[in-house]
């Protein structure tokens, strides 16, 4: 096999960090490289490096053991390089044909050819197994076909190197699976993939061999079939890192928060709930999985009373919250990480300290008559600061200038030192890195040790399954089922992620087990 | 009076409709390719009336209409260049950036005026471009009084006119254009120049913008009045978004505007007992109307007025 690609003593600067420094990389043909590291490890940089959408400080790119250069994506694409972005590249008012189109020149130019572009992206549809309508209009298609979309655009300019970028992080458990055998059948053509993840069951499954990245250098190359989790885990974090947690067994009080058939409206962007009824007594932490955009949203969004429901309850300790404010649902002990904590649970421009006040500041000691206390509101941040091992300069930095773990410090430190009843995490682990990752987890846990019901939101389905007690999944505003996290059936799960109910995949388990 | 009123309602009425439209149906054309590439120009107003003011110029200098027309249309190109530089390289806000060129525009014309020419009585006349009737597609029946016995300014913009529909639509560079307004990131990611795709359709749409403004100052009239433009430039925009971002949809929404601008006319004339003033406003009023029980966002390019910024990101 020959090398596909080569990068020599890459080495990007940003003020105040090396975002790359000096990496060396082979990718040989043929091969699915995973690219591990975790957020800020310098990943992405490299890789837009070798895509040229971010220029080099230095170090050398070659293609076949020949240099290039490469100052733009059209560099890129011209040699061969195409890559996959995380966040969809697609226009969605334009058809499949439409957005593929863009990436070439015309041989009726100026004329568009949508004849022969789509007998073109049906040949790429046989020989890639990636089935796509050519003619269906983008934004009615779904996330996974949206990606197959994405890949047929790189093949389509005639890649021989792929760059994904986090591809499995929007995708169900079998879409997951999908793009795996789509991608062993492009690398057993000759294509060399780059995978970029740090997820690490996947780099197991899909990759022959790996690159760890941290702090912008790399930590080492090996072979997947040589390497184990464990080992992946340690080269990416430094440090021995706990991916299982020693769970304590549930104690379940009271029934904390109560929803009841609840329906809201549906719209145009949002499915809306279609009857969700579900229940989280105190002590225990209820999983909701599912695909985004099935109704997580608008089930948060209910509970916390920012969505009005059209018929149903929503009861905390038995008390129905209709016609009751925001500001009422959280002074029932309600706390809330949001879905997006820069735009819906922090303001950017506010301080650590004004952060954390942001639920509590009306009230004493922080408040006396009217006036705030700035002794005791800085006293108090202080101590969480300490206490919830955020980093900062003070109390006084800006949280808009913080890092994504420590942003999310602040909102836990200021949800969970509320001692909140019941607590609604979304996602609260997008987008952290694996300590991080595991901090959070570990206080969600312990918060559920000292008795506090949570319902836990997320699209990370190892999440789901590493802390939760019990798991709901969600489809299309309605719950599919709910069993016990304990033994887990992980192929039931992904059946419900899909829209097929439990009670189905009972019936069809139990015919399959007499037949 | 209201038989008087009906009676408005003839071919000389719809021939008029067609006239005052024109002008409007030039501007919206160049803001339909702007706005669907994401840009915002509410600065229209000042593309027609630098147009306007400037045909007049070269033509007072040159001696020919004509060669009018072209300094109406340079003028007008800068203008969209300025504009572009403003909002694609500085990033300013369209909105504001668009209220400040109409306000410049009107106030730097009329000063220009009275710099060249000196305060007098009467304002410096140019030999206007007459309505010439097109051999053959003149007589037929209506439709030729109507369309084909136009300034051949108006001929301009009908070929103009097709011409975007076809580009938009059928060729790449229109698919380019829309790629940008739609979704600037994923243009970019696929080798398309951003800012070059936006700056030529700024420029694109200033210059016609500015054959509108001739038309008013060359072949309607022929010299330059304060704030000749009055308003068109609005009614340009509005007709774009009535006609959802299309160019013969804007067609379609620049004939509404000139038939309210047209009737106003004739019900001033026949002496309705409405004061002038009022009926004046019609096709404002008109265009209020329209956007209040039409205006919704549903057909805008999705990054419509969102500045374009190339990033440089870490992870």
């Amino acid at each position: 096999m020959s090398t596909a690609v080569r990068m020599e003593e890459i080495v990007k600067r940003y003020p105040g960090v090396m975002a790359n420094d000096h990496i060396t990389l082979e990718i040989e043909e043929g091969e699915i490289h995973a690219l591990l590291g975790e957020n800020g490890a310098g990943k992405t940089t490299l890789m837009n490096i070798l895509f040229g959408l971010i220029q080099k400080d230095s170090g050398q790119i070659y293609l076949r053991n020949t240099p290039v250069t490469i100052n733009s994506p059209s560099d890129a694409i011209a040699n061969g390089i195409g890559m996959v972005h995380q966040h969809f590249m697609l226009t969605p008012v334009f058809t499949v044909t439409e957005n593929i189109m863009l990436v070439d020149r015309s041989p009726r130019e100026p004329f568009l050819d949508h004849e022969g572009v789509k007998r073109r992206i049906l040949d790429i549809v046989q020989s890639s197994g990636l089935h796509v309508d050519p003619d269906a209009k983008v934004s009615s298609l779904c996330v996974g076909d949206q990606q197959r979309v994405e890949i047929i655009k790189v093949l389509f300019r005639g890649a021989k190197v792929l760059i994904l970028d986090e591809p499995t992080s929007v995708l169900t458990p079998k879409e997951t699976d999908e793009l795996f055998v789509v991608l062993r059948r492009l690398a057993k053509q000759g294509h060399a993939i780059i995978f970029i993840t740090h997820k690490l069951r996947e780099v197991m499954e899909i990759s022959d061999r790996v690159t760890v990245l941290r702090g912008g250098k790399v930590i080492g190359t090996v072979l997947t079939k040589e390497t184990s989790p464990d080992a992946l885990a340690k080269m990416m974090v430094g440090r021995e890192v706990f991916l299982t947690f020693e769970k304590t067994p549930v104690h379940r009080g009271q029934k904390m928060l109560e929803v009841i058939d609840v329906v809201t409206r549906a719209g145009q962007a949002c499915t809306g709930l279609k009857g969700v009824s579900l229940d989280v007594s105190a002590g225990e932490i209820l999983g909701i999985a599912g695909v985004d955009g099935n109704g997580q949203r608008e089930l948060v969004e209910a509970i916390m009373g920012l969505q009005p429901i059209e018929s149903g309850d929503i009861r905390i300790k038995g008390k129905s919250t209709r016609g009751c404010s925001t500001r009422k649902i959280i002074d029932m002990g309600v706390s809330n990480i949001p879905f997006q904590r820069q735009t819906e649970g922090l303001i950017l421009t506010f301080s650590v300290s004004e952060s954390l006040l942001l639920k509590e500041w009306r009230k004493p000691p922080f408040t006396r008559n009217g006036l705030f206390d700035k002794k005791v509101i800085q006293n108090t941040s202080k101590n969480l600061i300490k206490e919830y091992d955020i980093r900062t300069t003070g109390p006084d930095a800006k949280v808009g200038n913080m890092s994504g773990g420590n942003q999310q410090k602040v909102i836990l430190a200021r949800e969970l030192s509320r001692n909140p009843d019941i607590l609604i995490a979304c996602h609260p682990t997008h987008g952290l890195d694996i300590g991080a990752t595991e901090y959070v987890r570990q206080q969600l846990l312990n918060e559920r040790d000292r008795g506090g019901a949570i319902l836990l939101i997320s699209t990370e389905l190892d999440e789901i399954l590493a802390i939760s007690d019990r798991i709901a999944v969600f489809f299309e505003g309605q719950v599919m089922g709910v069993i016990d996290a304990a033994n887990a059936d992980l192929n039931a799960i992904g059946l419900m992620m899909m829209g097929i109910r439990l009670a189905e995949i009972k019936k069809n388990n139990s015919t399959g087990e007499k037949g | 009076m209201l038989e008087s009123i009906l009676s408005l309602f003839n071919l000389d009425f719809l021939y008029a409709a067609v006239r005052m439209a024109i002008p409007i149906i030039l501007a919206a054309t160049g803001e339909v390719f702007l706005q669907r590439s994401g840009i915002f120009n509410i600065g229209i107003e000042a593309m027609m009336i630098f147009g306007a003011f400037f045909g007049v110029l070269g033509a007072a200098l040159t001696g020919n209409s004509w060669l009018g027309v072209l300094f109406a249309m340079l003028a007008g190109s800068l203008t969209g260049l300025a504009f572009g530089f403003v909002v694609i390289t500085v990033q300013g806000d369209q909105t504001i950036t668009g209220t400040a060129f109409s306000i410049i525009g009107l106030g730097l014309t009329s000063f220009l005026v009275r710099v060249i020419w000196g305060i007098r009585k009467l304002p410096v006349m140019v030999t206007p471009i007459e309505r010439w009737p097109v051999p053959v597609l003149s007589e037929i029946p209506y439709l030729g009084r109507i369309f084909f016995d136009q300034s051949p300014l108006a001929y301009i913009a009908y070929v103009l006119l097709i011409l975007a529909t076809i580009v938009m639509f059928k060729t790449t560079w229109g698919l380019k254009v829309r790629a940008v307004g739609e979704n600037p990131k994923s243009a970019a990611s696929i080798g398309i120049n951003v800012i070059r795709v936006r700056y030529l359709c700024a420029i694109f749409s200033g210059s016609v913008a500015g054959i509108g403004g001739a038309i008013l100052s060359l072949s309607e009239l022929n010299m330059f009045v304060d704030n000749m433009s009055g308003g068109r430039g609005y009614l340009a925009m509005a007709s774009v978004i009535l006609g959802r971002w299309h160019p013969l949809g804007a067609a379609l929404g620049g004939l509404v505007f000139g038939a309210g601008n047209a009737l106003q006319m004739r019900l001033q004339a026949i002496g309705v007992p409405i004061p002038n003033n009022l009926l004046l406003i019609l096709p404002y009023v008109l265009a209020l109307l329209i956007m209040v029980s039409v205006y919704s966002r549903s057909g805008a390019p999705a990054a419509l007025g969102v500045p374009y910024e190339k990033e440089t990101t870490i992870e």
